[in-house]
C-alpha cells in the first residue's frame, strides 16, 4: 500500500525527473560521441568540469545563462583534446578518456581552490528556480511533476527531441551515424570523417558539461569536491543500456531517476533495518545489472573503438 | 597538408625518451597552472625536488608512496597488456586491504614468517575476485569491463564503508569508522628506523622483477601478449582467450590487492575510507608512462611519487593547491599518449597538398 501511495505523489515523480536531468544531459552526450565510434570516458571529468566552470561563472556574476554557456564551452574544449587524440591521431580511446577525466578533473578542483583558498563552507549562487508557468504549473499532479521543474530540466527534455530529430531526420544525423558504422562510405561520400567525429565529440562533450551544470545551478547552489560521485560512468552504462537512442535514454534516465527516488524514500521506511551505504550502493548495482540485461542483444555502434586514417579502404 | 607515415621500427632511443621527454613536458606545463595561481614559479619548483629528494626523511615518504603505484601500474601493465580494461584496481586495492583486515587484526595470530604470507594472500585473493568477475561477465555475456569495473570502485568503497561502521569496527576508536589495527605479527616490517618505508616496497620490486620475467620468459605470458595483440588471431592459434583472461584478471586484481595489503600492513595500520587518494587510478598513468614495461613501472612509479610528494611538501609551503599534483600526472598521461603516437608514425609537413 505505501509502495503505491509513493510512487503516486506528485513530489515523487518531481524527484525522479529532478534526479534523471543530469543524466539526460550525459547519456545525449555520451551516446552522439558513441554514434560517431568516439567512445567518451572523459565523461566523470568533464560533468565535474562543467559543475565547476558553471558555477564559477556565475559567482563571478556571469547570469544563470551565461553559466550554462561558459559550462557547454568548458566541455567542448575537454571535447576537442579527447577528439584530436583519438580521431586524426587514432589513439586509445580508453585510454585518452581516462587521461581526459584526469585532467578535467584536476584541473576544475586546482582552479577551485586557488580562487577560493580556505573557504570552509563553499560559497552559494542563486540558482536557477522553479518555473511558474502560466496555467501548465497549476495542472492537477503534471503541474508539480513536470512543470515546476527548473528551466534546465525542460532544456533538457528539448534536447532529447533535437538530437533525435537530427540524427534520424537530417543528413548531417545520416552522415553521423554511417561514420560511427562504416566511416569508409562517408569518405567516399565526399565528407570529411576526422570533420564528423571530431564535432560529434565536441557537441556531445558540451552536452555532458550541462549535466554537471545542472547540478550546481539548479539541483544545488554550490560546487563540492567529489559531487559528481560516478554519475558520469552511470550515464555510460545507460547509453548501452538506451541502445544508443535519444527516445530510450530519456526513459532510460527516468527509469533511473524513478528507482533512485524511490531508495530514498524506501529508506526513510526501512532505513533503521539496513545499513544506509546499501541503499547508496543501488544506483551503481542497478547500471551493472541493466548492462547485464542488455549485453547479448547490445548493438554497438560497428566502428566503435576503431580508428579510422584518412586515405584507408 | 600533414601526413603520418608508420615506422618500421622505432629505435631505442626513441622508445625511451619519449616517456621521459612526456614526463619533462608534463613538469614544464605545470608553471602554467603556478603562474595562474600566482605562485613564485622557480621556487615553488625547487620546493618540489627538495620535497621528494631533499633529505633522508623525504625520500623515504616518496618510497612510500611509490610503492603502492608499482603494484597499481603493474595491475594496469599486465590488464591493458591482453587489452583487459581494468580500471577497477582502487576497488580491487580496497578489497585486497579489506581481506588483509579481516584476517589480520587479531582473528588469527601466528609468528610473523606465517602472518605476512597470510594477509598478503588473502589480500590478493579478495582483490583477484573483485576482478574476475566483471572478466567472466565480459567473456560470458559480452559486458563491457571499463563500466562494471569503474562502477565497483564506488560500490566497493560504499562497501568498506559499510563494514568499517560495522563487522570491522574498531570499538576502541572513539566513534571514528576505521578498523582494528592490523596486529603486529602481520604488519609489514619498516625498512629504516624511524622512517615509514617498508618492506612493501621490496615486495612490489619484486613483484615488478617476477611480472617481467612472467611475461618474456613464460608460455603464459606469451599467450596473454598474444590475446593482446590479436585475440582472434590468439583464438585461431589454439589459445584459450577464456582462460588467458582470466589469469590476466587474476593477476591484476591480486596486484592491485596487494597494494591494498602493502597500505594497511605497512603504512597505515589500519583500515579507513581514505586509505587510497587515487592510487587505483594513477596506476593507469603509471602503467601507460612504462609503456606497459613492468620494468618500467618502478620508474614511472618513482617519477609520480615524486610528483605527489613533492606537490604536497611545495603546497604546505606556499599555499598552492596540491591538486597541482594530480594535474601534472593527468598532464603526463595526455603526454605520454601523444608521444607513443610519435614514436609509431614519422610525422611529414608537405608543402604541397597530398595528391589523390
Amino acid at each position: 500500500m505505501e509502495i503505491i501511495d509513493i510512487l503516486l505523489a506528485a513530489s515523487f515523480w518531481e524527484a525522479a525527473i529532478r534526479i534523471a536531468t543530469p543524466l539526460i544531459f550525459g547519456v545525449l552526450g555520451a551516446l552522439i560521441c558513441e554514434r560517431a565510434g568516439v567512445l567518451n570516458l572523459g565523461i566523470e571529468g568533464i560533468f565535474t568540469a562543467g559543475a565547476m566552470a558553471g558555477w564559477m561563472a556565475v559567482w563571478l556574476g556571469a547570469g544563470l545563462w551565461g553559466g550554462v554557456l561558459v559550462a557547454a564551452l568548458a566541455g567542448g574544449f575537454f571535447g576537442l583534446i579527447h577528439a584530436i587524440l583519438t580521431v586524426p591521431l587514432g589513439l586509445s580511446q580508453h585510454v585518452s578518456g581516462i587521461g581526459v577525466t584526469l585532467l578535467a578533473t584536476s584541473l576544475s578542483y586546482f582552479t577551485y581552490r586557488t580562487a577560493l583558498p580556505d573557504v570552509s563552507s563553499p560559497p552559494r549562487i542563486e540558482p536557477f528556480r522553479p518555473l511558474d508557468i502560466p496555467f501548465l504549473s497549476d495542472l492537477p499532479f503534471i503541474g508539480q511533476a513536470l512543470f515546476s521543474q527548473t528551466a534546465m530540466t525542460m532544456l533538457a527534455l528539448v534536447l532529447v527531441f533535437v538530437t533525435g530529430w537530427v540524427l534520424y531526420r537530417t543528413p548531417l544525423g545520416l552522415a553521423i551515424r554511417a561514420v560511427g558504422d562504416n566511416p569508409s562510405s562517408v569518405e567516399a561520400q565526399g565528407l570529411s570523417v576526422y570533420g564528423l567525429r571530431i564535432g560529434a565529440v565536441v557537441v556531445g562533450s558540451s552536452l555532458m558539461a550541462l549535466g554537471g551544470a545542472f547540478l550546481t545551478m539548479s539541483a544545488f547552489d554550490a560546487f563540492f569536491f567529489g559531487m559528481i560521485n560516478g554519475r558520469g560512468w552511470v550515464c555510460i552504462a545507460l547509453t548501452v543500456f538506451a541502445s544508443w537512442r535519444p527516445g530510450k535514454a530519456l526513459i532510460g534516465a527516468l527509469l533511473f531517476g524513478a528507482f533512485d527516488a524511490f531508495q530514498v524514500r524506501l529508506q526513510t521506511e526501512v532505513g533503521a533495518f539496513l545499513p544506509s551505504q546499501v541503499f547508496l550502493m543501488m544506483p551503481y548495482i542497478l547500471s551493472i545489472i541493466a548492462l547485464i540485461v542488455v549485453a547479448r542483444k547490445a548493438d554497438y555502434p560497428k566502428a566503435l573503438l576503431v580508428p579510422w586514417f584518412k586515405g584507408q579502404r | 597538408m600533414i601526413r603520418f607515415e608508420p615506422r618500421s621500427n622505432p629505435g631505442p632511443l626513441l622508445v625511451y625518451g619519449v616517456p621521459v621527454l612526456a614526463a619533462t613536458i608534463a613538469i614544464l606545463l605545470a608553471a602554467i597552472p603556478l603562474a595562474l595561481a600566482g605562485a613564485p614559479i622557480i621556487e615553488a619548483y625547487g620546493l618540489m625536488i627538495s620535497g621528494a629528494f631533499g633529505s633522508v626523511f623525504s625520500t623515504s615518504e616518496m618510497l612510500t608512496r611509490a610503492t603502492p603505484l608499482i603494484l597499481t601500474g603493474l595491475a594496469a601493465a599486465i590488464a591493458f597488456r591482453a587489452k583487459l580494461w581494468n580500471i577497477g584496481a582502487e576497488g580491487q586495492l580496497y578489497m585486497g586491504a579489506m581481506a588483509a583486515v579481516a584476517v589480520g587484526s587479531g582473528v588469527i595470530d601466528g609468528p610473523s614468517w606465517v602472518m605476512i604470507p597470510v594477509v598478503i594472500i588473502a589480500g590478493m585473493a579478495a582483490g583477484a575476485l573483485m576482478l574476475i568477475g566483471p572478466t567472466l561477465l565480459k567473456t560470458r555475456l559480452g559486458v563491457d569491463e571499463v563500466v562494471t569495473t569503474l562502477l565497483l570502485n564506488f560500490i566497493v568503497l560504499l562497501f568498506v564503508q559499510m563494514m568499517l561502521e560495522g563487522a570491522l569496527k574498531d570499538p576502541m576508536s572513539m566513534g571514528w569508522p576505521q578498523s582494528e589495527p592490523i596486529i603486529d605479527s602481520a604488519a609489514f616490517p619498516a625498512l629504516l628506523e624511524r622512517m615509514r618505508v617498508h618492506i612493501g616496497l621490496l615486495i612490489a620490486l619484486v613483484s615488478a622483477i617476477a611480472l617481467a620475467i612472467f611475461v618474456k620468459r613464460t608460455v603464459w605470458g606469451f599467450e596473454i601478449r598474444a590475446v593482446g595483440e590479436n585475440a582472434a588471431a590468439a583464438k585461431f592459434s589454439g589459445i584459450s582467450v577464456t582462460k588467458t583472461m582470466i589469469l590476466v584478471a587474476a593477476l591484476s586484481g591480486g596486484l592491485a590487492g596487494l597494494a591494498g595489503v602493502s597500505e594497511v600492513a605497512g603504512t597505515r595500520g589500519y583500515l579507513a575510507t581514505d586509505l587510497s587518494p587515487g592510487y587505483g587510478y594513477a596506476g593507469i598513468v603509471v602503467a601507460m608512462l612504462a609503456r606497459l614495461s613492468p620494468i618500467g613501472v618502478i620508474a614511472s612509479a618513482l617519477f609520480v611519487a615524486s610528483v605527489f610528494v613533492g606537490a604536497d611538501s611545495m603546497s604546505r609551503a606556499i599555499g598552492v593547491s596540491s591538486y597541482l599534483a594530480d594535474l601534472i600526472v593527468a598532464m603526463a598521461l595526455l603526454c605520454v599518449l601523444i608521444g607513443g603516437f610519435l614514436t609509431r608514425f614519422r610525422v611529414h609537413f608537405d608543402r604541397k597538398s597530398a595528391q589523390g
